[in-house]
């Protein structure tokens, strides 16, 4: 193993939709050196690997940014915060504009006019989408890109931050990066649950199984103050491809039916969660399975359908191929198992209107911060080009303090006893699978249709604090496995905050997403409040905060 | 959900085991890719669309109700053709313009 060291003004931690982003505006608003450390390449890593066949942030002609923020709000039942989502909403335009300038294909009428599909959402091809913006950072003179470079830690003290550590996939490298900000972007967490295909597709899930919540598993252990994390996300996807859904119901305007060709989602409300709810409980009636309901489309829409998924998510245009056209058949919807994503509901970083979290230094962007759901693709661009200005005023008026010595031996010799062992009883395979089926079965998966009780939370706490310890004498007999137990310990430390807010919120506000069977009425009173924790000693306390006020625009923290 | 890639067709450039956006492709001493986790792969298809010589194939496992078709994708005048190869020696092609944007 090689040691190497450097230092930098910013690095931004994940290279995928808003740490790109956020390198873009850093380096065009500062002479900052920059640094994106990212753990795949930059060209096809984060969610928008595949591709993605529409904007769905953006304020179409006659709407306002206090349109977008009451949309969010009331998908999120009221708990998010009006100052990120408005100042998310205002540069959602913009950010549009420097993506088509990048070379961002976007429908437009005979007038030179987007046109909408619906009220927030524009049509594109994006399939390019993420080498574009990686083409674009790749040509900036004081960006560095270093590709495989998965970081497992940062180096914080008296709860600032100092740069972080890392380990290179590839090429068998410690990496100590000193620098003066750091921006998080490494997304949200997958794969703390059991999947839908839990065999050979075990990985054939939504959000990208790479995701495995490290940005949040480090704030965690620094102490950074977390928000709304029993707000998870259930996405409801086709059936086998777990391919999004929203081009048949948004864009071919699709209904969803039950088997007796019944439309359900009015019954249970419009809501993301309702409508994952609506069809858990259709089919807990007997009325399953349900579908999308595109029998009878005609011809061209059909093969507009299959292009546009070729676009994003080309297993689905395969599975209509090899086994019957929608024209033909209905698309069978399930819900996914639950992931944590800041960028669909409003887990998080708690941060302030600037992004910046509760550590000094520290700033969020993208689906690792908080408080600001529905951001989507633009949305990511937006807070990640507010992150990059926050942390460019920032080191203006900081001076970069060099990581202690006696912090880099205790991450060299953890390495090593990771390393250095022949073998061990369980593998990080085991310890996966085992933490998935803890929270399938006691903290609200898919076997449990998404419910739970505080005596399964008690339970699921239980078992995963012993993987946590199991996980300590894992082997990797190299650096990739060394990395995939770092991923698995990250998954461990996000279960642990993931039950601790379950069972701290006391009520059932949205259905599915954090459906407690002690509590299994909304309660307006008690819990119009944001559930926040910090670690303290090990152990998860939890902070429960007031609202933001009605169209309240900034926020700074405070305590 | 995975890929195979042909031994035969492969030339080892390395240009899938770069984009794998979960570091699963790798080379071996001949030279040859191989994609070491196979049950790893989320079926984004970059490796297939990087592949010079179209050596990569892209199907759906059989957990998920994959029947045995496979994809690959030919770039061609700046269009990308998606080549569907089905067991029975079928192929169908459906061709996208990434310079026209999608309908829904």
């Amino acid at each position: 193993m090689k040691t190497e060291k450097i230092t930098t003004d910013i690095l931004i931690i994940g290279g995928g939709t808003a740490g790109c982003y956020a390198a873009l505006t850093a380096s065009e608003r500062s002479d900052a050196k920059i640094l994106i450390c990212e753990k795949a390449h930059i060209k096809r890593s984060g969610c928008l690997a595949a591709g993605v066949n529409a904007l769905n942030a953006y304020i179409t002609e006659g709407r306002t940014p206090q349109d977008y923020v009451d949309y969010a709000k009331k998908d999120a039942d009221g708990i998010v915060r009006d100052d990120l989502l408005y100042t998310m909403s205002e540069r959602l335009n913009s950010v549009t504009a420097r993506l088509e300038e990048l070379g961002l294909v976007i429908l437009k009428d005979e007038n030179g006019k987007y046109v909408a599909r619906g009220n927030r959402n524009l049509k594109i091809n994006g399939e390019n989408i993420k080498p574009l913006l990686a083409g674009a950072v790749e040509a900036l003179p004081n960006v560095t890109v270093l590709n495989r470079v998965n970081i497992i830690d940062f180096s914080v003290s008296d709860n600032k931050i100092h740069g972080a550590f890392g380990i290179g996939i590839e090429n068998d490298t410690f990496y100590v990066i000193e620098a003066k900000a750091v921006i998080i972007a490494t997304g949200g967490a997958a794969g703390l649950y059991k999947p839908n295909n839990p065999g050979f597709s075990r990985h054939k899930m939504w959000y990208p199984p790479f995701n495995t919540g490290a940005g949040y598993a480090m704030g965690i252990r620094h102490g950074a103050e977390m928000t709304t994390f029993e707000m998870r996300f259930i996405a409801l996807r086709c059936k086998d491809t777990i391919a999004p859904t929203g081009t048949l119901a948004q864009g071919a305007g699709a209904k969803q039916i039950n088997s007796l060709g019944e439309v359900y989602e009015t019954k249970y409300g419009l809501t993301t969660s309702e409508r994952v709810y609506g069809t858990v409980n259709e089919n807990l009636e007997g009325r399953g399975p349900c579908y999308l309901r595109t029998e009878g489309i005609s011809a061209g829409q059909e093969e507009s359908l299959f292009k546009a998924y070729l676009n994003m998510a080309p297993s689905q245009t395969l599975k209509w191929c090899e086994s019957g056209a929608p024209s033909k058949y209905n698309v069978e919807i399930e819900g996914t198992e639950p992931y944590i994503v800041g960028g669909h509901t409003a887990s998080g970083y708690w941060v302030d209107t600037h992004r910046a979290t509760t550590i000094r230094g520290l700033f969020a962007a993208g689906d690792v911060a908080g408080g600001c759901p529905q951001k989507y693709v633009t949305g990511a661009l937006a807070e990640g080009e507010i992150a990059a200005e926050s942390a460019a005023e920032y080191i203006a008026g900081t001076i970069g303090e060099p990581i202690d010595d006696g912090e880099i031996t205790a991450h060299i010799a953890e390495i090593e006893r990771f390393t250095a062992k022949d073998s061990s009883d369980f593998t990080t395979e085991q310890l996966e699978e085992a933490m998935q089926t803890v929270m399938d079965s006691y903290a609200g998966g898919i076997k449990t249709n998404y419910r739970f009780n505080e005596k399964q939370l008690t339970i699921a706490d239980m078992k995963i604090k012993q993987l946590l310890e199991l996980s300590e004498n894992l082997h990797a007999e190299d650096f990739q496995e060394l990395m995939y137990i770092y991923e698995l310990r990250e998954r461990l430390a996000v279960c642990r905050s993931v039950i601790a807010h379950l069972k701290a919120r006391r009520e059932t506000r949205w259905h599915s997403f954090a459906e407690n069977l002690d509590y299994p009425e909304k309660d307006n009173e008690g819990w119009r409040k944001y559930v926040n924790s910090r670690m303290e000693n090990g152990e998860i306390k939890i902070i429960l905060r007031e609202l933001t006020e009605e169209g309240q625009r900034l926020y700074e923290h405070s305590n | 959900m995975s890929i195979a890639i042909d031994r035969e067709k492969c030339i080892g450039c390395g240009k899938c085991r770069d984009v794998c956006p979960g570091t699963l492709i790798k080379i071996d001493a001949v030279k040859k890719a191989y994609i070491k986790y196979p049950k790893d792969c989320w079926g984004c298809t970059s490796c297939v669309k990087e592949c010079p010589v179209y050596a990569i194939r892209f199907y759906l496992g059989a957990d998920m109700g994959g029947l045995g078709s496979r994809l690959h994708i030919e770039k061609a005048d700046g269009l990308l053709h998606w080549i569907i190869e089905k067991p029975d020696g079928n192929v169908s092609e459906i061709v996208t313009n990434p310079k026209e944007s999608n309908k829904y």
